[in-house]
């Protein structure tokens, strides 16, 4: 007699490369949580077996590329533009998911205009808004999301209320607009947000699914290159000095499904 | 269709339709708005997108988007914010989507006014957003060429993957005259749309539509694509009218409102003797190079007139190289040069050019 335990049944893969990722290697720093957004929309994607209907906007910034990394068909829009380009896509394609991917410099400064007017017409598309309090791909500058005292390579003594202004706070902006649906700010700094954060992707996509309006995903994300921080005290200056200016939460939801659509 | 009493602005718009057009994004500016709100009531009409935008900005990169996902689209607008629009332009031109723009020029530089002027022609046809980039250019003398150049523009636009410009002025926008419209050709079906386009990756490769590379040589090689585009375009697309030509001593060369205007001035002065005619481009992009280069070898002057202070002057110089006197005549900021100051100046060129010429009675120049 054996003693052999009986064979177990054929193992399940619970983690995997999720399809609407291509499998091009990133040009993101290390420590850059761009990854980690680019993954979690495309799992949501995947959940939603929505790969072969869904359009992606990318914007200018480090997600310039964004179109290699998803296995979607893509538009690389003007800096700031992604919005009105995405909602020339979606309304003559409604059938489609349409998503845009935009850095803070990107949608709170260049695009300002076009973000706001895109939740004005209550346009069902989604955003997915990557704050990371700084220009990244131009090296480092100071964005409208650049905290009080930040330095930065246009900020070299730190932002200064009096001729700099301070952080704008775009989901709390975009939240008193009546055509927005759905608008929340979430982290990538930790495992718990993360998780938040992919929920928070997946409502926003099914906002757009049930046709409630706008929606929009704030990502609190890290850049430890022009921060100049290691990758792990990167996240920690999320959790210690970003959350606090820009509090995580949900600005906007839809109440009930019924009552939205009325 | 029956000929009909149309403002230009509402028959460009409708034209537009009847081409199969199923998405326009505007911003109001005068002299065009009229096509904006016929757009407004028409398109969700027939279930077709119409969107007002927050600005021109806004607008071409809606048309862009539009354009991206394969339909037909457009927008118009007047100078000041077709200046808006160099942006998105260039970027339409980088990834080769095709579109249509109107543009109903208006006095300028800055905010300038709301009367009719040309002084467009070097932002539109020489491009005046970033890049080597061309886009197609026609420009209407009527209402009834406001309309079919329209449906024209959607035609080289799909045939080309390119931006077409119709490029008209104020006086086209507003004014009313007999024109007819073409039927109603239906909009492309959803499942017919473009290989390229943007409609979801199911059964094929993920499409991408983008004005970016990276590597200065790749970039090089897609301008040298374009460049061949651009001379198959001037190979095969370009267009113009030749008036009263075939004796004349003296061209005068004009396009668009002025070249009506010169029409009327041309009328007159035939009939006090001088052999004048017109060389009208409808084309300004793709130049009509060959033909007017022709011209200048059989003609012993030609005059330039404009809505302008010499735009188009710089390119008929270029193309007549000194085989005969380039004169110019040019009203600006949003006067029109009316046809008594043409004869003046057509009847000048035909005294120094020793022409024996008689005074015409004043009512033949109608």
């Amino acid at each position: 007699m054996s003693v052999l335990a009986p064979p177990e049944p054929a193992l399940t893969p619970v983690y995997s490369y999720p399809d609407a990722l291509t499998h091009v290697p990133t040009h993101y720093c290390p420590g850059c949580t761009h990854g980690i957004a680019h993954r979690l929309i495309a799992e949501v994607i995947d959940e939603m077996a929505a790969k072969e209907r869904t359009i992606g906007v990318a914007s200018v910034g480090c997600s310039v590329f964004a179109y290699r990394y998803f296995g979607v068909d893509f538009a690389q829009a003007a800096h700031g533009r992604a919005p009105a380009m995405a909602t020339g896509v979606k309304r003559v394609r409604p059938e489609a998911l349409v998503f845009t991917y935009q850095g803070d410099g990107d949608l709170a400064s260049i695009g300002a205009a076009e973000i706001l007017h895109a939740a004005v017409r209550g346009e069902q598309i989604t955003v997915f808004f990557v704050n990371n309090a700084i220009y990244g791909m131009t090296g480092g500058q100071m964005a409208p999301t650049t905290l009080l005292g930040q330095t930065t390579t246009s900020s070299p003594a730190g932002r200064d209320r009096a001729t700099m202004g301070t952080v704008l706070r775009m989901s709390e902006l975009l939240a008193q607009v009546d055509g927005a649906a759905y608008v929340v700010r979430r982290s990538l700094h930790d495992v718990v947000q993360i998780k938040r954060a992919k929920k928070a992707i997946r409502r926003a996509f099914e906002v757009q699914e049930q046709g409630l309006g706008f929606a929009m995903v704030e990502l609190l994300s890290s850049c430890p290159t022009n921060w100049g921080m290691t990758p792990e005290a990167a996240l920690g200056y999320i959790r210690d000095e970003m959350v606090p200016a820009f509090p995580l939460g949900d600005f906007k939801v839809p109440e009930t499904r019924a009552e939205a659509g009325a | 269709m029956a000929r009909e009493l149309l403002k230009g602005n509402v028959a460009f718009a409708e034209a537009a339709i009847r081409a199969g057009c199923e998405a326009y994004f505007g911003y109001p500016i005068t002299p065009q708005t009229e096509a904006l709100e016929h757009m407004a009531v028409r398109m969700p009409e027939l279930g077709r997108t119409f969107v007002q935008a927050e600005s021109e900005v806004a607008a071409i990169n809606m048309v862009y988007g539009a354009a991206a996902a394969g339909v037909r689209t457009m927008t118009s607008s007047s100078s000041p914010g077709v200046s808006l629009m160099m942006e998105g332009l260039s970027y339409m031109a980088g990834s080769e989507v095709p579109a249509v723009v109107v543009d109903v020029m208006r006095g300028g530089p800055g905010l300038g006014n709301i009367a009719p002027a040309q002084s467009d022609y070097t932002q539109m046809v020489k491009g005046g957003g970033h890049g080597d980039y061309r886009q197609i250019v026609l420009a209407p003398a009527s209402v009834q060429e406001l309309i079919d150049h329209t449906v024209l523009a959607f035609d080289l636009a799909d045939r080309y993957r390119i931006v077409s410009v119709v490029l008209a002025d104020g006086s086209l926008g507003q004014m009313m005259e007999g024109a007819e419209l073409p039927a109603m050709r239906p909009p492309r079906a959803a499942d017919a749309s473009p290989a390229w386009a943007l409609s979801g990756a199911k059964g094929r490769d993920t499409n991408l539509i983008s004005s970016i590379h990276l590597d200065p040589d790749e970039e090089e090689r897609f301008n040298h694509h374009l460049q061949a585009k651009y001379a198959a375009i001037e190979a095969a697309e370009i267009r113009y009218e030749e008036h009263l030509l075939d004796d004349a001593s003296i061209a005068v060369v004009a396009f668009g409102t002025a070249a009506r205007l010169a029409k009327t001035a041309i009328a007159g002065e035939r009939a006090a003797g001088v052999a004048v005619g017109l060389f009208r481009p409808i084309t300004l992009w793709p130049f009509p190079t060959d033909a007017l280069r022709d011209l200048s070898e059989r003609v012993e002057a030609i005059l330039v007139v404009e809505m302008n202070m010499g735009q188009m002057l710089e390119d008929v110089q270029r193309v007549v190289a000194e085989r005969c006197p380039v004169g110019f005549f040019g009203r600006t900021g949003g006067v029109m040069p009316m046809p008594e100051e043409i004869a003046a100046r057509i009847r000048a060129l035909a005294v120094e050019l020793g022409a024996a010429v008689s005074d015409a009675p004043e009512e033949v120049r109608t």
